[in-house]
């Protein structure tokens, strides 16, 4: 069996290793079908443990090491985010948030490292019209086929957390890949690896499952009642999670929704209409040709030309 | 009888044969660069509408191709219907009789035209698909905006351009189906084409299908020589 990695701590194999991550372990292909894999790969998952992060942005300087990517340098506006958003160049963000806790009265300051999440069931890849711009593998990942992609941003509506970004260079869209490159050899992602305080971890699913739940009690037992893990249904479950302190309120940490799905407006415009748009074009069409088969044309007559002489005769 | 029925240009050549001309070399034109930019952004916009018909994007040079000349064909599209519209709109405006017509609608379509009443230049299905063709080419120009990131992306937030993305496929369907209807019926009234190629049409199809505007021509004694031919 190819190396399936458990933990992203670990130092990397130091001979040459094949790629785990191949054709044959897709599950899902942007507008298009794939054979069922013949294997299924141990499902893996990051876990963000937002009580642990320290806003230390290392995740964010490894993604830029690892990606070789070149976020745009700006200007201090007085807010701890740093690109402003999300960008083609930056695939991670630490979002900051203060809080006034009404319970506590305290001040909070809650980090979140925003990017893909990784969906189960996601909307990026069910909105896309390009074969093969956007696949999944068995193990859950989900990634971006630059050589494949259209630029046309319809990933971006249909992703439920707001995460791609259309290149201007090259009119492609960019997201965190989950490192499926470091994956394949059986490495954690960057940013995981990069985690001073361990905020980050990658695993398998089941794994980080069962070190969350370690967390969740640690933190229920110091007074955080709501802790949980977020790990949303509505979009089959993620591969990207978050211990959250406030589980019971996912917006006050910059926004992250409380229950995300594809939108009714996406499902409506990737299912329905599609089928009757070509219901409607099919049967325009053979109503056309049935009425031409059943009536026949619509010829002028000699009468017709002779009633028209004799009108302009009269008038002329 | 209202003068708004007679557009730019059309006369009658009382020949024999009787000739009536229908289009101006501008009206002729303008229609055919709509025609074509109609066309490319059906062939461009299925192609993203479903995989089926991606492969229809290799008409373009590829997906980023058509992704990217798309809306440019659709504002050529809009300006050039502009034309169209301010050319056409006077004698599309509804009249008492388009009423009578669309009541009897079934006998057109069964071939029993003699029971229609007389219409002018345009009957009632041809407003219908005038009218809905100036009303779905300004809802896809402006869901288009909506959805064309790389120059607008910043315009309007992710759910309005979710709600865009939807009318701006729906609108595409029912305007492929309209345009069906209108080719059509453009192929199944013979003698029609003419009209659109060299802008003419005989007097027996003007008198068949259009004879107020014919009556009307004669009587406003649009004639193209207006000295009768020497007998």
């Amino acid at each position: 069996m190819e190396p399936s990695p458990h933990t992203a701590q670990s130092n990397p194999p130091v001979a040459a290793t094949t790629s785990n991550l191949t054709e044959k372990d897709l599950i899902r292909r942007s507008a298009s079908t794939v054979p069922p894999p013949a294997r299924q790969l141990e499902p893996v998952a990051k876990l963000i443990d937002v009580s642990k992060c320290i806003g230390c942005k290392a995740c964010q300087s490894a993604c830029i090491e690892w990606n070789d990517t070149q976020p745009a340098i700006e200007t201090n506006v007085g807010v701890y985010e740093n690109p402003h958003d999300l960008t083609p160049e930056m695939f991670t963000l630490m979002r900051f948030n203060e809080w006034d806790n009404p319970q506590t009265g305290n001040l909070e300051w809650l980090i979140r490292k925003d990017g893909c999440m990784h969906c189960a069931d996601p909307g990026c890849l069910k909105a896309c019209p390009a074969p093969g711009a956007i696949v999944q593998y068995s193990n859950g990942i989900v990634d971006f086929v630059h050589e494949n992609c259209i630029g046309c941003g319809y990933c971006i509506k249909g992703c439920p957390f707001n995460i791609p970004r259309i290149s201007k260079v090259d009119h492609t869209a960019y997201k965190c890949t989950l490192c499926s490159d470091r994956v394949a050899v059986g490495q954690g992602p960057a940013c995981a690896k990069a985690c001073p305080t361990h905020s980050i971890s990658f695993g398998t699913k089941e794994d980080m499952k069962a070190l969350a739940d370690s967390r969740i009690k640690d933190l229920k037992s110091r007074g955080y009642e709501n802790a949980g893990l977020y790990d949303p249904p509505g979009v089959g479950g993620t591969h990207v999670m978050y211990v959250l302190h406030h589980n019971d309120q996912p917006e006050i940490y910059s926004g992250l929704p409380k229950n995300p799905r594809i939108s009714p407006v996406v499902n409506a415009w990737k299912g329905m209409t599609k089928y009757l748009g070509f219901a409607a074009m099919g049967l325009a069409a053979a109503a056309g040709v049935l009425h031409s088969t059943l009536v026949g044309p619509n010829r002028v007559t000699r009468e017709d030309e002779d009633e028209a002489e004799k009108l302009v005769k009269e008038s002329v | 009888m209202p003068v708004k029925d007679i557009e730019e240009g059309d006369a009658i050549e009382p020949g024999p044969p009787v000739v009536v001309d229908r289009y101006t070399g501008g009206a002729r034109i303008n229609h055919w660069v709509t025609a074509i930019c109609l066309i490319l952004l059906a062939l461009s916009g299925l192609a993203l509408f479903h995989p089926w018909l991606f492969f229809l994007s290799g008409l373009f040079g590829g997906g980023q191709n058509t992704r990217a000349i798309h809306p440019w064909i659709g504002v050529v599209l809009f300006f050039s219907f502009a034309g169209l519209f301010i050319r056409f709109w006077r004698a599309n405006l509804p009249a008492q009789v388009d009423k009578d017509w669309l009541t009897h609608a079934d006998d057109l379509l069964a071939g029993r035209e003699e029971r229609m009443p007389e219409v002018g230049k345009y009957n009632a299905g041809q407003k219908a698909i005038f009218w809905s063709m100036a009303t779905l080419i300004i809802v896809l120009i402006f869901s288009g905006f909506v959805i064309w990131d790389q120059y607008f992306a910043d315009w309007t937030t992710i759910p309005q351009k979710r709600v865009a993305v939807l009318v701006h496929s729906l609108a595409a369907v029912v305007i492929i189906c309209v345009w069906i209807i209108h080719v059509y019926a453009a192929i199944w009234v013979r003698g029609t084409i003419p009209a659109m190629t060299h802008g003419s049409v005989t007097g027996g199809w003007a008198w068949r299908h259009h004879r107020l505007w014919l009556k009307e021509l004669a009587e406003r004694h649009r004639f193209k020589k207006p000295e009768a031919p020497a007998e």
